[in-house]
């Protein structure tokens, strides 16, 4: 197992440093000189090249991307060409604020797709399982700002029980905050639902179908406790990851979401930084959406390994 | 016999395909009484499983009881609620399936597994000690361990032994027992059917014992039910329906296995002709279209089951007839004839001197970093031997002994490491890709599994085309003429050229395989346990097909099983193999006379023969075949020798003993003491005819 936990984590960092060189490389790429994004087009050729030096922008390339790696992992990310301020601590609120986000989505959307694709699964081609499988893919099938409007117009408008924008303040916590996670949670839920739900009814009809449940039955156990006891055990296995990539979309992912809800996540920050041509803030949240998702993934690896016997002892 | 533990009467099942209804068991009747041990044998399609299945209730959802009784320990199966059919099943009924592994559950330890099945239930320590109780009384030597264990981080045959315990967990009134060794290697077979012969021996269990190996329900019922097409077709006292079959099925079933020291050169084997009965049943007896006794009354009229004496039935119009020896119903014997070459002459087709194959285990992390070489896997270590012109080389072995490594380094699909190999004295190349087309063309493997050997979507003359166009240079207007002989050479009709493998049986495919084998030509096919899926009366049609084949073209063949029964028949010569070395190489009729090399006598001795009453030694092999990475030194069985000398065998590594006849034995002990040692030779004289 530690040999494995090692080869992983081995895997994990290879996979940030190549993605830290495709971000660097594409932010260097994009059409557009840097000082003079800074500098506004009136700038004189004297003071785009005192700026270019002072940015370092007219060293080498492998030197500019090993100071930027550099300050990076020492915590220096720079500073907004577009606010002024530096990034890091801006960063990471938002960072927070999405994690927020994306916990709640979470404790909503697994065990209720779970419950659903078992619901589904036990009840294969009948009567409930069609209308889960209808009800959740027609709801999958509508666009995140069309969801999110129609639950605004319902519980904000109409019942006038939670807000109908979440642009919470910096500092908020978790349960303050609340209220304000409860309608941009439940929309992003619904996107997840579908998909998480349909992933489990599949496995759990797979592992149905394998002798051992049988075997369990035979000894004269319960359904409840061989569903329980035998089959989720491994029909949930391929769930983990599915929901662990899921969670590394609703860190950074929620652009749509979190516009609709005017919702101070990593997805607004991104659309910001686009919009101003930030590069700093866009490298830096590229490289924490990257990280998120690498973790998200070696958390699911390690889980499924500790979850399935046979990789653990291998 | 009103006591009978289960009872079953007039059973009708039906299976729903594709909107229709087919019958897989007709009218079955029969009783076990409590301590008896039933067996139940037939072919694929007799609907042995499904009436296994059909008593504990677990039929496939589109499986139906349509009629008739089961009774067991005075229960009505079939009227019980869900709640009582779990009671039923906890307490009064266990099946031993056939694959042990996707029996168990892959993430929950064995203990955990084991104690659930426990019946009457027990508090937490009492149900921890009956769990090591149980893996004890399955001769596990180390219960603390197993019950700790996950069911992958156990060999085969210890799986088995597994969910045996758990079978006798509670003391069920039923246990029904379904191949449970049909997977296993016939060393590990022999223990576990030894184990359970001890454990049924002094319980008062009903065993049902379904397989379709006559051998093994030979060595271990009492009493036998013959099925065919879902029909009952005979039942007797297993003494007296080995030696006086009343049914010509059974007595074709019992005829088409080749007993140890039958030989090809004088006789054939006698499959049984035709086909199990489709959708569309005959009129008369289902039988009928394949029994060499058939007269008008049987395909006009369906026998009845009838009760000539006391505890016997048979489903026959002819009975009478065949107990009173005035009609026989066995098939038609087949001389050969065939032209013994001179050995001197015989021109070498095959020679592989110091073959070895060698896979890199690979190295963790650590190993890495601390540089240590990787490990590897000697699968293959040094293999001599030769095969001649139309000659047949039988290789057997335990699996893990390298054989199929050996198979695929001759056939270039896997590189070998080291050595030489030579067809016709030329040296081959150790990649396929790296053969030339002559070598291709003359070197050909037929594989295990006709299923997964034939592409499913090529009718049968596309897949015979290629390798006539490619290999053997045929020009297009001679391809559809080629097809046409081919299908004749493997005794398929022409008109099979236009179907495609699902269309076909499971002997027509492998006949279409070995079809595609033969199209080039060429000087030397192997086989890699090629009959051993087939059923036993289809694998006697192909055993004798293969041998005629043979004599026609004179080709070579490397013939790889783990059933010495069929490579005996085969083979001219036998080479034993045991953890990536040849412990034993002679002429067959050799090899199976002492002496021995201990090995092969362990070997002969797993065999379950077809015979109640052989009296059979009961040499059995300790433990498992050790790993291939860490080999035992000195000789390498000697960690499972049953007939272990002393120091020298774990220190010297033996030397090649050769006796009189030219066999080779690779042994500490003397030829001579080993010959007094195994006086006691096993009885494989039988009379033919």
């Amino acid at each position: 197992m530690a040999k494995f936990i090692l080869r992983r984590l081995g895997f994990l960092l290879l996979t940030l440093l190549l993605t830290s060189v495709i971000i660097f490389l594409i932010t260097q790429l994009l059409p557009g000189d840097v000082a003079r994004i800074i500098l506004g087009r009136e700038a004189s050729e004297v003071a785009l090249q005192n700026l270019r030096r002072e940015l370092g922008l007219d060293r080498p390339l492998l030197l500019q991307y090993l100071t930027w790696l550099g300050n990076f992992l020492s915590g220096n990310w720079g500073i907004s060409f577009s606010t002024g301020q530096a990034i890091r601590p801006f960063v990471l609120e938002r960072l927070g604020n999405s994690l927020m986000l994306a916990e709640l989505t979470l404790l909503i959307a697994v065990p209720l797709s779970i419950a659903l694709g078992v619901l589904g699964a036990l009840n294969e081609e009948k009567l409930l399982d069609n209308i889960i499988s209808v009800v959740s893919l027609a709801v999958v099938g509508l666009p995140e700002f069309v969801t999110g409007l129609v639950l605004i117009q319902i519980f904000s408008f109409r019942l006038n029980v939670l807000p109908a924008s979440s642009s919470i303040r910096p500092g908020t916590g978790f349960f303050e905050a609340l209220p304000m996670l409860i309608l941009p949670a439940i929309t992003a839920t619904l996107v997840l639902l579908a998909y998480i739900a349909r992933m489990t009814r599949a496995s759990v009809i797979e592992e149905l179908k394998k002798p051992y449940v049988r075997t369990a039955s035979l000894k004269g156990l319960l359904p409840r406790q061989v569903i329980w006891g035998h089959v989720l055990r491994n029909a949930l296995l391929p769930t983990i990851t599915v929901v662990a990539i899921s969670f590394g979309w609703l860190i950074s992912g929620l652009i749509v979401v979190e516009n609709v809800f005017n919702y101070p996540g990593i997805g607004r920050l991104l659309t910001f930084a686009i919009d101003r041509r930030d590069l700093p803030l866009l490298q830096a949240i590229t490289l924490v959406a990257v990280l998120g998702f690498a973790l998200a993934n070696l958390a699911a690896d390690l889980l499924y390994a500790y979850l399935n016997p046979r990789i653990r002892f291998d | 016999m009103t006591t009978a533990a289960l009872k079953i009467s007039d059973l009708n099942v039906s299976y729903q395909q594709e909107g229709r209804w087919f019958d897989a068991l007709r009218g079955v009747s029969l009783q076990i009484a409590p301590g008896q041990t039933y067996g139940l044998v037939g072919e694929s399609g007799s609907g042995k499983s499904t009436l296994a299945l059909s008593v504990i209730r677990f039929l496939s959802e589109n499986g139906r009881v349509r009629s008739g009784k089961i009774e067991l320990a005075g229960r009505d199966v079939m009227s019980l609620t869900d709640a009582e059919l779990r009671e039923f099943w906890r307490k009064c009924v266990k099946l031993v399936p056939q694959n042990p592994l996707p029996s168990l559950n892959p993430s929950l330890r064995i203990g955990r597994q084991l104690r659930e099945a426990i019946y009457p239930p027990l508090n937490a320590a009492g149900a921890n000690l009956k769990v090591l109780e149980l893996l004890e009384s399955v001769g596990m030597a180390d219960p603390k361990r197993i019950a700790r264990a996950y069911p992958h981080q156990l060999s085969g045959g210890m799986q088995q032994r597994v969910v045996i315990a758990m079978a006798l967990a509670s003391e069920p009134d039923l246990l029904i027992l379904d191949e449970p060794t049909t997977n296993l290697d016939v060393t590990t077979e022999a223990t576990i059917l030894d184990l359970i012969r001890d454990l049924i021996k002094d319980r008062n269990t009903a065993v049902l014992y379904v397989s379709h190996s006559l051998g093994v329900v030979a060595q271990i019922c009492d009493r036998v039910a013959v099925l065919y097409g879902g029909e009952l077709v005979e039942d007797a006292d297993v003494l007296k329906l080995y030696r006086k079959p009343l049914h010509p099925y059974t007595q074709g079933l019992l005829d088409s296995v080749p007993r140890i020291g039958q030989d090809k050169t004088k006789l054939q084997l006698r499959p049984i002709p035709g086909q199990i009965p489709g959708a569309e049943l005959p009129s008369g007896c289902i039988f009928a279209p394949r029994c060499p006794l058939a007269i008008e009354i049987c395909r006009s009229e369906r026998p009845k089951l009838e009760l000539p004496w006391a505890g016997r039935r048979v489903r026959c119009h002819r009975w009478q007839e065949i107990a009173d020896n005035q009609a026989d119903p066995r098939q038609p014997l087949k001389f050969v004839t065939a032209s013994e070459v001179p050995n001197a002459e015989v021109e070498t087709v095959l020679k592989l001197s110091e073959v070895k194959k060698r896979f890199a285990v690979q190295r963790s992390l650590s190993q890495v970093l601390r540089q240590e070489a990787a490990k590897q896997v000697r699968a293959v270590d040094g293999i001599d031997l030769s095969i001649g012109r139309g000659k047949t080389l039988g290789l057997v072995g335990e699996s893990g002994s390298g054989k199929s490594t050996l198979a695929r380094c001759i056939v270039g699909l896997v590189p070998r490491s080291e050595g030489d190999i030579s067809l016709l004295d030329i040296p081959l190349a150790r990649t396929l890709s790296a053969r030339d087309k002559t070598v291709l063309r003359s070197l050909q493997m037929v594989l295990q599994s006709p299923d997964e050997a034939l592409n499913p979507y090529l009718r049968v003359d596309q897949t015979l085309r290629r390798p006539l166009q490619r290999l053997a240079g045929l020009k297009r207007q001679e391809l559809d003429q080629a097809v046409v002989n081919l299908l004749k050479a493997v005794k398929l009709s022409p008109s099979y050229a236009e179907r495609l493998p699902g269309q076909l049986s499971g002997g027509e495919k492998q006949r279409v395989s070995i079809a595609r084998a033969f199209a080039s030509q060429p000087d030397l096919l192997l086989f890699d346990e090629s009959v051993s899926a087939l059923d036993v009366s289809v694998q006697a049609a192909i055993v004798n097909l293969l041998s005629e084949l043979q004599q026609e073209h004179q080709s070579s063949y490397l013939f790889i099983s783990h059933d010495l029964s069929v490579v005996s028949y085969l083979a001219d010569e036998i080479a034993v193999m045991y953890l990536g070395v040849i412990t034993e190489i002679g002429k067959t009729q050799d090899v199976l006379k002492p002496p021995y090399h201990p090995y092969t006598e362990a070997l002969l001795s797993a065999i379950p023969l077809i015979d109640p009453e052989a009296a059979q030694e009961h040499i059995r092999l300790v433990g498992e075949v050790p790993s291939p990475v860490n080999l035992p030194t000195g000789c390498r069985f000697h960690t499972r020798c049953p007939r272990f000398l002393g120091k020298i065998c774990g220190t010297t590594e033996p030397p090649w003993q050769e006796d009189e006849s030219g066999k080779r034995i690779n042994c500490h002990i003397p030829l001579s003491e080993l010959k007094t040692l195994q006086k006691q030779a096993f009885n494989f004289d039988h009379e033919e005819v």
